[in-house]
């Protein structure tokens, strides 16, 4: 029993020191926003600041407040758009397989592994042939397409676990595609909805190569906003850290909130383990 | 039950949310294309700079109140997300209705020759500007006789910026030639001081005392003669610049690869190091952001070897081919150009107007002698801020100067710019 | 949903309603097809069609502001190989790929184990190891450059223990032997990436070996436990095993993520000096968007899916045909 008691405390020391390791960023990154320009120095980043100043939170507030709602008016259609094409595709590749439907499934589900810069050069010449380029519309587009294979791949691992019974019995009945879809499937996939729904709201919310090439100014979502923050030539790295963590802000609350399906998602979309 | 219908209802409002705001953005950027607005390009989101460019607007605002102006800055980079933006927009023929350029290459091997810009000769000509900015500050904006683009704004390039207490405290004088600043260097360095700062992260920052030692080393007709192809970078007097560079790089403080050049300036404003080589923007750091006091914390002197010549950096705007505003364009370049507005945003940026005859009473001390040496000295284009070469070029000698900081391979260096120089001839 | 009596089936009727079934089988058939359809064409042309064409401008002379699509035949892939930058980006990738998939793994499975040991405030400790998942890369990089710089912070310990700070912006390659232009072996300031990388990351393994020890039946421990084996033997022999399959999932999704990694290095490190921490994806974005050499981005970018696909397709076929 000694033994255990020193294991367990051995484990228990173990997991506190590495929890202090996984939050020392944060500590940094608060502290940091909470100290005006002059007290910022690379040899006191450590120390607390000497009186709390909140103006660094004020001046990033306002800078970034316009590019946090372009964030919201992408993010929000874009999630939704994919999540429905997602499961549609899911619904379909999972339920009515037909001859060559898993090697579809394959092919789409490479364009969740491309890197993104292979694409990069056409789409942009895309976006611009049909007046897409710097919209917002534009970066829907973009997510909607790209999310594709993300999201089928979710959608069609959710609904693998809905028993064929109950869509063979339904067709049994007379039900179609459609029908089934509405009566079964929907009413079964709000989990699916929420964990997809979280998983691309995220993604979105973080990405950073699309955002910076396809769109400029005042179409720009909050995390081009946050590297604009350094400006041309001055580095304000309060105002910067301030500015991060209001742009971390609305996924970390998911992640608080919602943490639960969160990592749902990110099994989900780990192919098949 | 009752969880999956409340998580119904969200998903409901969210969709309700998501169509509302996906059709006013829309609503948005239809509105922008048809208004018309007078959309200024730049990538001045910083402190100082930007609030130049909000006094222009108000400025122009209050004279043209019927013109609808945008600001439409990118930031990062030190302008390169803005550049990357521009170029895309520029070939898919939606030009913004005025941009900033750096006046030389960028403007004239780039947007110039790919035939992508308006000149400006009426301009000129009915703003009698052509005596009023200096000769040549206006060939660094022409090419083939037309001028393509208003100088706003003046930087330099060529200046060691000096902590005055440790100079003091040493028994030291700023060092003028490079021998004077070897032999400053070794006492500090006995003394175990860093002598000069490097923040090399961002690798421009080596480029920049590397072209500083090139224009000390080669002249001003001769380090012209680089960028047009008449001297070779195998030439001697190259390859003496590129030995003092290498010594130069022995006294810089070990982490200058992960330091960016406020971090470095940083190290001299502390005093823990005593030099630094920098454009006087860091003038704006010390001032603005360090609260030093000008000629009293810190001095400066050209860098060494470099007295009487001005590395020049300028920010210019010009008139896009296909821009429909074309007569709004023109008038906020009016106002660029002109005292007031040059009055109204160099001041506040930190920098000297591009013109001689601004009011001198507005700048500070540092303002006051380098628009007196701005009027005297010989310019010359930098390399690093893409004046002096075409950016294909600037990215290649920044790679080499970066990879010369670590390795110290003279030879190599040499090579890799003579390879690099076909681009020149573009 | 209402439930539907089944309407019992008359034998006379059996042939009429099979021969039902099947038309509207059919009809359900043509709308399946429909209902995938947008999805297939715009992955067929935003990610095959797009990737043919950065392979076709990778393949020609579009080295300037104006676009130019004469064929140059593989020049630009050419220059690449050899070019320092890119040997120097092919080395780095390599090693950080290597370190940071071992440290995900390594930490992960760690930190696994620890959390199922029924431990007290479980879901505390879950959610400090799984928050950085949310957060992104640029946010990521933009602090751990802060922490790890060699005048500060991490660096302040090690120097008290003696150990060098200058590691972060060390230009050492260890060993460093000589091939073709540059030095191969492990750069050491990759190391710091791959922290930053790890901490954003772990998350993931820690979930995924989380979730694989969960789904072991109970019995089976407690059989080997009746069979007298400890704790440690546990989990050697049976536990890991188990949760092996796993591994082959987070090495797979951990190689794809570092071998495109693109925003986590340009807001942290840069290029780095002598491009110790250059990799391929931010020497694309400068030399296109940068530089406007087109032509040569687009060979990095059609290099870079190269690397990918060598990872995934395989991966994508086993797992398909582990499924049918």
């Amino acid at each position: 029993m000694a033994i255990r008691t020193v294991s367990r405390t051995v484990l228990y020391l173990l997991l506190i020191a590495l929890s202090l390791f996984y939050l020392m960023p944060v500590y940094v990154m608060l502290i940091t926003s909470l100290k005006p320009l002059d007290q910022i120095s690379l040899s006191e980043m450590w120390q607390l600041p000497h009186s709390l100043d909140l103006s660094s939170y004020q001046l990033a507030f306002e800078k970034l407040a316009p590019n946090f709602m372009n964030s919201i008016y992408l993010v929000i259609p874009a999630t939704l758009l994919s999540a429905l094409l997602g499961s549609l595709n899911g619904y379909v590749l999972s339920k009515w397989k037909f001859r060559g439907s898993d090697w579809i499934f394959t092919a789409l589900l490479f364009g969740m592994f491309i890197p993104y810069q292979s694409i990069l050069i056409p789409l942009i010449q895309f976006l611009r042939e049909a007046g897409l380029y710097n919209t917002i519309p534009g970066l829907i587009f973009v997510h909607v397409v790209y999310g594709i294979p993300i999201t089928t791949l979710m959608f069609r691992n959710f609904y693998a676990s809905i028993p064929e019974e109950m869509i063979e019995s339904a067709k049994i009945d007379g039900a179609g595609i459609f029908k089934i879809y509405q009566h079964i499937i929907i009413p079964l996939s709000i989990t699916g909805f929420v964990v997809v729904g979280i998983w691309q709201f995220t993604n979105i919310w973080n990405e950073f190569l699309f955002a910076v090439t396809i769109t400029t100014s005042s179409q720009q979502p909050i995390m081009v906003a946050l590297q604009n923050l350094s400006g041309s030539q001055i580095v304000q790295w309060n105002v910067q850290m301030a500015g991060a963590l209001l742009a971390a802000l609305p996924t970390l609350l998911v992640y608080i909130f919602l943490g639960k399906f969160f990592v749902k998602g990110l099994l989900a979309g780990s192919v098949k383990g | 039950m009752k969880k999956k219908a409340l998580l119904f209802i969200a998903l409901a409002f969210t969709l309700l949310l998501s169509a509302c705001s996906q059709s006013s953005s829309s609503d948005d950027t239809n509105n922008k294309k048809n208004s018309g607005k007078l959309e200024i390009f730049s990538w001045w989101t910083g402190a100082g700079e930007e609030d130049g460019l909000k006094a222009l607007i108000k400025l122009f605002k209050e004279k043209n109140p019927d013109i609808p102006v945008e600001n439409a800055a990118v930031a990062g980079g030190a302008g390169t997300n803005a550049k990357a933006v521009l170029a895309s927009r520029m070939q898919g023929n939606d030009p913004p209705a005025t941009f900033q350029v750096h006046g030389g290459a960028e403007l004239n091997d780039g947007w110039v020759a790919a035939d992508k810009m308006e000149p400006l000769n009426d301009l000129y000509d009915k703003e009698k500007w052509n005596d009023k900015f200096p000769k040549q500050l206006i060939d660094m904006v022409s090419k083939d006789g037309k001028i393509y683009s208003v100088p706003v704004d003046i930087h330099r390039g060529n200046v060691l910026w000096y902590n005055k207490k440790v100079f003091a405290d040493n028994n030291l004088q700023a060092p003028k030639t490079l021998d004077e600043f070897f032999k400053v260097a070794d006492k500090l360095k006995a003394k175990g001081i860093t002598p000069l700062a490097l923040g090399d992260k961002e690798p421009w920052t080596a480029t920049m005392i590397f072209e500083n030692i090139l224009l000390g080393t080669l002249g001003n007709e001769d380090y012209q003669k680089l960028w047009t192809g008449d001297l070779k970078f195998d030439d001697p007097k190259v390859k003496k610049a590129a030995e003092s560079f290498k010594k130069m790089l022995s006294y810089v403080n070990d982490d200058h690869s992960s330091r960016n050049w406020q971090d470095a300036s940083q190290l001299v404003a502390k005093g823990d190091a005593a030099m630094n080589i920098m454009g006087d923007w860091a003038k704006g750091y010390f001032v603005n952001d360090l609260k030093l006091k000008v000629n009293e914390d810190f001095g400066w002197v050209a860098t060494p070897g470099s007295e009487g010549q001005f590395m020049i950096i300028t920010d210019t705007f010009g008139l896009p081919k296909g821009v429909k505003n074309t007569k709004d364009v023109k008038q906020f370049l009016s106002l660029l150009g002109s005292v007031e507005g040059q009055d109204a945003f160099n001041p506040l940026k930190g920098s000297i107007p591009a013109r001689t005859d601004a009011d001198e009473s507005k700048y500070d001390e540092y303002g006051k002698q380098t628009m007196k040496e701005f009027k005297e000295a010989k310019l010359a284009p930098s390399l690093a801020h893409g004046s002096a070469a075409p950016e294909g070029f600037v990215t290649k000698a920044n790679q080499a100067v970066n990879i010369f900081v670590t390795q110290k391979n003279v030879g190599q260096l040499i090579d890799s710019l003579n390879q690099a120089s076909s681009e020149l001839k573009k | 949903m209402e439930p539907k009596v089944l309407p019992s089936l008359q034998s006379g009727s059996s042939l009429a309603v099979s021969a039902k079934k099947r038309r509207k089988w059919n009809v359900d058939h043509w709308l399946s097809f429909a209902f995938i359809l947008p999805s297939v064409i715009a992955v067929a042309v935003f990610v095959y069609g797009f990737i043919a064409w950065s392979g076709y401008v990778s393949l020609s002379n579009w080295n300037s502001l104006v676009p130019d699509l004469s064929f140059a035949g593989l020049k630009n892939y050419l220059f690449l190989f050899k070019d320092f930058r890119f040997q120097a980006d092919l080395r780095n990738t390599l090693f950080f790929t290597l370190f940071f998939i071992l440290a995900v793994l390594f930490m992960g499975l760690m930190l696994a184990v620890f959390l199922d040991q029924k431990i007290r405030g479980e879901s505390l400790f879950r959610n400090i190891f799984f928050f950085p998942m949310a957060l992104s890369f640029v946010v990521t990089g933009v602090i751990w450059q802060w922490l790890l710089n060699p005048a500060t912070g991490v660096n302040l310990f090690l120097k008290k223990i003696g150990l060098d700070s200058l590691w972060y912006t060390s230009v050492t390659v260890i060993p460093g032997i000589q091939w073709s232009k540059i030095q191969f072996g492990v750069p050491v300031a990759v190391i710091a990436v791959v922290i930053a990388a790890a901490w954003q990351m772990t998350g993931f393994s820690v979930a995924m070996y989380l979730a694989g020890l969960r789904a072991i039946p109970e019995e089976i421990r407690e059989a080997a436990r009746m069979d007298g084996a400890g704790e440690f033997q546990i989990y050697r022999k049976i536990i890991f095993p188990m949760v092996a399959p796993i591994t082959v999932s987070v090495v797979i999704i951990m190689a794809h993520i570092s071998l495109k990694i693109f925003d986590l290095i340009y807001a942290m490190t840069g290029p780095g000096a002598n491009f110790v921490t250059d990799v391929p994806g931010v020497y694309m974005f400068e030399t296109t968007f940068r530089g406007n050499y087109y032509a040569n981005g687009a060979a990095i970018s059609i290099i870079m899916l190269l690397s990918v696909a060598i990872f995934i397709v395989p991966y994508l076929i086993s797992s398909r045909k582990g499924e049918s």
